[in-house]
């Protein structure tokens, strides 16, 4: 499904206009990512586990900046610092400079193709981690096995499909299209 | 797949740029964790939004309980028979223990009356399940399904058939939040079970084993031996099994014998657990602390989430 954009990457990519976005469909992704966060998961699962609502605000922050920006994005952080029931701020903290961060590079961003994209957002969920990293560490905590570096890859790679999902509302109808 | 670039250019109003936001929040955030951290303040409002948010959590737990029940309802009648034998061979093994506990226990009794010694008061328990262990890398914790509602305190010890798994942290309406004896936080009074030393098992994090620290390489203590709870703490009941000595290494050269130990308990893997009321109150502590590991304990109390009451 993806695989066809790396081809023409050469040149650049067809410019397709989007349907504005509804924002109730935000809020609801947002929610399901907070919800999928809060999948119970073991062994292996957790540790590979991304963290699904950083990746969903970093889409919405990359593509609709004028309904989420870092004021939302600090509001879900709380929100989930609570499920998480890990010290207050933590999340929102990490998930305010994650914003901030998309909405400096977001131009840049969307010049690339998912893949090249992918790349990009591997760095900025990977600073995400390594705020919190910082956080817990200032407060006392013990130094994580390597195996924390691995969540923000696999959300990474994670990035095309929920690029495609996302947005999926919002393609022009192929019927359309042909009219 | 791109957008036209949409909005509108910067001499229309947009409210206070993106960095003063971001300053504004990150500041905010730090202040929070800062007295999150310190002053534990907040405790009130994250266990009325921890209430918001259960059938959210309960959701989430939904499709995990899904295809566990369908699983079991696919398991073969030669699994369930399997189990069944293995529970009643381990019903008739521990029976004859518990045949023999209550006439030990009025002799205990007896003795214990002869000694004039105050008798040992085991406290009322309450059966929970595991919801989920937390997604925080940085802490060892799990959640289990009851709270203030069956009366769970915070301070009250967690067990499972074989041992301790931890102690209750935190309570909320409807769940606990449990540390594990695993927990960097963490710390049980107990005594070999063998020799009677006392000593403290501390936990060190995710993936590593548990230690005891602070012993003479002289101590009587060998690989192998199992810890119990010593009640020193008035937290953790009397006697309970924590830990068993995996590796030892005494180093005359050093200050310090190196004990590592492995939980006893299914610490990472029991669905089940007890949460053990607290034992009588224990008289409180006199001013003066007596001799060095209590000077000790008194002194990193005030850090460690196990702590003294």
């Amino acid at each position: 499904m993806v695989l066809p954009n790396i081809g023409q990457s050469a040149g650049p990519a067809p410019e397709e206009i989007l349907r504005p976005v509804r924002p109730w469909f935000i809020v609801v992704t947002l929610a399901l990512a907070f919800v999928a966060n809060l999948l119970p998961a073991t062994g292996v699962a957790l540790a590979l586990k991304p963290d699904f609502l950083a990746l969903v605000l970093l889409y919405w922050c990359i593509q609709e900046p004028r309904y989420v920006g870092v004021a939302v994005a600090w509001l879900v952080g709380l929100v989930m610092d609570v499920g998480d029931a890990t010290l207050f701020g933590q999340h929102a903290l990490a998930y305010a400079l994650l914003a901030y961060a998309a909405e400096y590079f977001r131009r840049r961003v969307l010049r690339f193709p998912p893949w090249q994209q992918a790349a990009q957002v591997a760095c900025l969920l990977g600073l995400c981690a390594a705020l919190v990293l910082l956080v817990r560490f200032v407060g006392g905590a013990p130094l994580p096995r390597w195996t924390y570096a691995v969540p923000p890859v696999v959300g990474a790679l994670l990035w095309p499909a929920v690029t495609r999902v996302l947005q999926w509302p919002q393609r022009p109808q192929r019927s359309s299209a042909e009219l | 797949m791109r957008h036209l670039p949409a909005e509108p250019p910067a001499f229309f109003p947009r409210g206070p740029s993106p960095l003063a936001r971001l300053a504004l929040f990150g500041l905010t955030s730090i202040a929070l964790l800062f007295v999150d951290t310190r002053y534990h303040y907040l405790e009130g409002i994250r266990s009325v939004a921890t209430t918001i948010l259960y059938p959210v959590q309960r959701a989430a737990q939904f499709p995990g309980e899904l295809l566990s029940y369908v699983g079991s309802y696919f398991s073969t009648q030669r699994a369930l028979n399997d189990d069944n034998a293995a529970l009643r061979k381990q019903l008739v093994e521990r029976s004859a223990a518990a045949q023999v506990a209550p006439a030990a226990q009025q002799e205990n009794a007896r003795l214990r009356g002869l000694l004039e010694v105050k008798a040992r008061h085991m406290p009322a328990a309450v059966a929970v399940e595991v919801l989920y262990t937390s997604r925080d890398p940085f802490a060892q914790k799990l959640f289990v399904d009851k709270g203030t509602d069956a009366d769970i305190r915070t301070g009250e010890a967690v067990i499972d058939a074989d041992g301790v798994v931890g102690q209750v942290t935190r309570v909320f309406p409807y769940m606990a939040e449990v540390t594990l004896v695993t927990d960097k936080d963490h710390s049980v009074p107990v005594k070999v079970q063998r020799s009677g030393v006392r000593s403290v098992l501390y936990g060190a994090g995710a993936g590593r084993p548990p230690e005891l620290r602070f012993m003479a390489p002289s101590a009587d203590i060998q690989v192998g031996d199992v810890l119990v709870t010593s009640g020193l703490d008035g937290t953790y009941p009397p006697g309970l099994a924590v830990a068993r000595v995996a590796t030892l290494e005494r180093d005359s050269g050093q200050m310090f014998a190196r004990i590592t130990c492995a939980p006893v308990a299914g610490v990472d893997r029991s669905a089940y657990l007890l949460v053990v009321g607290r034992p009588a109150a224990v008289p409180p502590r006199p001013e003066e602390p007596v001799d060095a590991e209590v000077a000790k304990k008194a002194g990193k109390g005030k850090r460690r989430a196990a702590g003294s009451p």
